[in-house]
């Protein structure tokens, strides 16, 4: 499978999500500079974390008109997977390629600490290898990782099951103590309705090796593998 | 010609900078301060003459890109 990996000036978790895919899974990743206009035959596409742009103005409001997302924004609509981790996520909603925007979390520190969460729905691309029940013990590192919506868009995320992973304690309960950054209804990642393009702000490429303290990110990874091959073979039919 | 845009966090959204600053000020010692919302303001200068282009051009702009309409309002002037 070819994993497509874009590359912002200022991105810095491309390295890892390329390392995770090919050194640890085996398949093809390469990385994609935002300048560029194609993505090649990709298979998946992942929207990285760092800092693209600095967070200049508002975090990816300036990598979301980047040449590259015209190309990400065209293979959405095709259907195509689209994975936003952190500053990922952050631009995929500036994108309008998820709805909502992350703001400043609520106490106004920057949290690099591991969290716990709880998988809302394994009927996505992005979960339905999650075991149910088993919650994933993922790391954070962001300032502005709290996710808000209004009553309207929040109600449709409910209602459609669209909210992925909730911050929950380490029961798997939706504590406030839980939320690290006070996103709203404990949100810690979506997909869209057509659930093709998701985005979270925890980082599964930072817990794909047991020597970092987890590898519960595998089993996001293994469910965008399982949705792949699937395809694969149901196009082969 | 110049383009004055201030952007400010929407009523619904969480303003923790505006509440720390407004406790930040009462500990200081001023009283009467209700709330203090924390916002952003730009400075555009213009080339062009017409005013109304400007307005119409820089209006598109900070709704597209300079504000996040989810979260954030704004006001432009152009003088």
């Amino acid at each position: 499978m070819n994993f497509t990996i874009l590359q912002f000036p200022g991105s810095n978790c491309d390295q890892d999500a390329v390392h995770v895919l090919r050194n640890v899974f085996g398949h093809s990743a390469r990385l994609l500079w935002h300048k560029e206009h194609s993505l090649g035959d990709a298979d998946a596409v992942i929207v990285p974390g760092g800092f693209s742009y600095g967070d200049y103005l508002r975090t990816g409001a300036i990598a979301r008109f980047s040449p590259v997302m015209q190309a990400v924004q065209q293979f959405a609509a095709n259907g195509g997977l689209v994975l936003g981790i952190c500053n990922g996520f952050q631009i995929l909603c500036e994108a309008g390629l998820l709805p909502g925007a992350l703001i400043r979390n609520r106490d106004l520190q920057f949290h690099c600490e591991h969290i716990f969460l709880k998988t809302a729905t394994t009927d996505s691309p992005f979960t339905n290898n999650i075991p149910s029940g088993r919650l994933l013990k993922l790391p954070i590192a962001h300032g502005e990782g709290c996710y808000f919506a209004d009553a309207e868009t929040l109600a449709k995320l409910k209602a459609n099951h669209q909210i992925l992973w909730q911050y929950c304690d380490v029961s798997g309960n939706l504590t406030d103590t839980a939320n690290p950054n006070g996103s709203l209804l404990n949100i810690a990642g979506i997909c869209n309705d057509r659930r093709n393009v998701a985005g979270l702000m925890p980082h599964p490429e930072r817990a794909s090796e047991p020597l970092l303290g987890s590898d519960d990110g595998k089993l996001v990874f293994e469910s965008i593998f399982a949705t792949l091959q699937n395809k694969i073979i149901a196009q082969a039919a | 010609m110049k383009a004055k845009i201030i952007i400010t966090p929407k009523k619904a959204v969480v303003d923790p900078q505006g509440k720390t600053v407004q406790s930040a000020l009462a500990q200081m010692g001023y009283t009467g301060i209700g709330a203090v919302h924390v916002g952003k303001y730009l400075e555009v200068e213009l080339t062009g003459a017409d005013k109304e282009t400007a307005r119409q051009q820089l209006d598109a702009a900070c709704h597209k890109f300079l504000s996040n309409p989810i979260i954030e309002d704004y006001k432009l002037e152009i003088e």
